[in-house]
């Protein structure tokens, strides 16, 4: 390590004085994070309420309309999904590329995607108008005696978001089990060992187990990093496939991927600074993880950048007058042009700051920041669906979209929702990876 | 290990020196027990590497097939559907759901493979019985003899141990 980078694990630790800090956050509460699960509570109340009205009214509650029949609950959904990202990015594939500081952040990050894709999954159930049919969506021999449309896009979104689901519980709860087994073995009452130890499925230690642990890691990480590129690339090919000007563009693939990760890294900066002020991770989440998170958060913003000026570029090249029309027309000077330029603002100009040191060196800036990027990738998903659909070939059809009170609860109760299943988690799991901090501190020794 | 002694040691490096010089005797039936993972005490205590990744590249190839089939069988084969005449056979427009039919299939071996191989979930073990262990995922860097190794000798063995350098050693009774 060269002079003057900062450490990664700050402090004398022995391994029994790391296991207790890391435990921390199981045992002690601090009073906002009740009062702000009390908060997020009624905001979980609020979506279910949204919930129940949808099911019993239908999606004529929402705003969308003909020609805009893809409103919040597809930018919703997209949004959430691209948030789950970061988790099994910084999990997986700074895995297979040896990272240490990957160690003390993909809990965290990791719980973080498993709740974002909790979310995503919801808007698009219910966006299919009848949600108690979702499960016609998966092959099974019905007496209707006929199968879902596999050459469809949406089809292949429901496996990818399902899988996506399914494989990054297990790689969670992989890496879980032996802090869970601390946990049960630092228990401090009966209730909690038994708990902790009935998740903990016996685990014992043992280096036969580690070997196993490791490998099977290995292998769910080389799965996983694949799968989190497909994922949005999967969802990118529901617009790539439709004729829409806007949509219908072949770079859609790798210009989703390259925003989710984006916002992905961004909520975890959201999370991780507050967090390690208020349990004092100072020592084990440190100035240089904070540093390395928003150098990503910079490289993953450029590519966004990049992805906008191919498709200003294209959409020239082509010829096409309705492309041309929308990309030079109607998005930056039509009626939703000012989220067009907020857009570009947030997630152009603002990541542009994370250039200079000062700024990755300050935890509140890049708090600041993160919010800035969210809601920059939340527009780009708005601006992206809304002003495609709201003018397309025909002018007549031409219609304007203005999402309803029940999109606003949705929405807002899904950010409740997610900040509900977050504050839970911090109460039960050790957010910070246990055994791979103690790696750390066996290779590098302390101050490493 | 179900039944014999458990011994703690310092750190890694004790441990991985204690098993070691124990291997080099001809213990055979040992074990050790580490709060983390360690190279050191990894290599010192030998034996085969996992073996999952062949298991989970079987799993792959099955969640594919099986993927490919049900896509075949529904589209191709059941109930075919004429789509501006485009072929109902078509293994472009299933290469996506092949692959996360795949990953899914080679995800679940993997995590049940790996419980099988650690023979978990077992919420019971003789070890739990033991004081000694009680701190094992916390700090405790245990090595463990079984009672069955032809080596195995109650009063050498310990003598053994402390030699090594054990901080205490204890039975582990079945």
């Amino acid at each position: 390590m060269s002079e003057g980078t900062p450490p990664l694990l700050i402090g004398r630790w022995t391994d029994a004085s790391l296991t207790d800090a890391l435990l921390e956050p199981t045992r002690r509460r601090p009073r906002v994070l009740t009062v702000l699960l009390g908060v997020t509570g009624l905001g979980t109340l609020m979506l279910f309420a949204a919930i129940g009205w949808t099911f019993l009214a239908g999606i004529g509650t929402w705003g969308n309309n003909i020609p805009v029949g893809w409103g919040f609950a597809i930018i919703n959904f997209v949004w959430w999904i691209g948030i789950g990202h970061a988790g099994t990015f910084i999990s997986a594939v700074l895995l297979l590329f040896e990272q240490p500081w990957r160690n003390s952040l993909n809990r965290l990050a990791e719980a973080m995607t498993l709740f974002a894709v909790v979310q995503a999954g919801l808007f698009p159930v219910l966006h299919l108008g009848r949600p108690w049919f979702a499960y016609w969506l998966v092959p099974y021999p019905s007496t209707m005696e006929v199968w879902p449309q596999f050459m469809s896009v949406l089809t292949w979104d429901a496996g990818a978001v399902t899988t996506y689901l399914i494989v990054s519980v297990l790689f969670w709860y992989l890496g879980l089990l032996p802090d869970l087994a601390s946990a049960r073995d630092a228990a401090t009452t009966r209730f909690r060992r038994r708990a902790y130890g009935l998740f903990a499925l016996g685990w014992r230690g043992s280096v036969r187990h580690w070997r196993h642990q490791r490998r099977a890691q290995l292998l769910l990480a080389g799965l996983a990093t694949p799968l989190v590129l497909s994922v949005h690339s999967i969802v990118s090919m529901d617009f790539a496939t439709a004729k829409l000007s806007g949509w219908h563009s072949t770079i859609f693939p790798p210009y989703f991927v390259a925003g989710a990760i984006f916002s992905g890294f961004a909520m975890v900066l959201t999370l991780v600074v507050p967090l390690r002020r208020l349990f004092h991770w100072e020592r084990f989440i440190t100035a240089r993880h904070l540093d390395l998170v928003a150098k990503m958060t910079l490289a993953m913003g450029l590519l966004v950048a990049y992805s906008y000026a191919a498709e200003l570029f294209v959409a020239w090249y082509s010829g096409v007058p309705a492309e041309r029309h929308l990309f030079f027309d109607t998005r930056p000077l039509g009626p939703y042009g000012w989220l067009y330029w907020a857009q570009m603002t947030c997630n152009v100009a603002a990541p542009q700051l994370l250039w200079f040191r000062a700024v990755r060196r300050r935890p509140w800036a890049l708090f600041v920041l993160s919010i800035v990027f969210n809601i920059g990738m939340w527009l780009e998903r708005f601006v992206l669906i809304v002003t495609s659909q709201h003018r397309d070939f025909l002018p007549s059809s031409w219609d304007l979209y203005v999402p309803s009170l029940i999109d606003g609860a949705l929405f807002f109760g899904s950010l409740s929702f997610f900040a509900f299943l977050m504050l839970l988690f911090l109460r039960v799991v050790p957010p910070v990876a246990i055994a791979e901090t103690k790696e750390i501190l066996h290779e590098r020794g302390t101050d490493a | 290990m179900r039944s014999g002694l458990l011994a703690r040691f310092a750190g890694p490096d004790a441990l991985a020196a204690a098993l070691t010089a124990l291997r080099d005797e001809g213990y055979a039936r040992l074990d050790a027990y580490t709060p983390c993972p360690d190279e050191a005490v990894d290599a010192a205590l030998g034996g085969p590497p996992s073996p999952l990744a062949r298991f989970v590249l079987a799993g792959g190839l099955s969640g594919a097939g099986l993927a490919y089939l049900v896509l075949w069988w529904t589209q191709a084969v059941d109930y075919p559907l004429n789509i501006g005449g485009r072929p109902a056979h078509a293994p472009l427009a299933y290469v996506p759901l092949v692959f996360e039919g795949a990953v899914l299939c080679a995800s679940l071996t993997a995590f049940v493979g790996f419980l099988l191989l650690c023979g978990l979930p077992r919420l019971w073990h003789p070890l739990f019985e033991v004081s000694l262990f009680e701190r094992a995922s916390i700090d405790g860097w245990l090595l463990a003899v079984d009672d069955r190794d032809p080596r195995f000798d109650d009063e050498q063995t310990t003598a053994r141990l402390q030699a090594l350098g054990a901080e205490a050693v204890v039975e582990v009774a079945p």
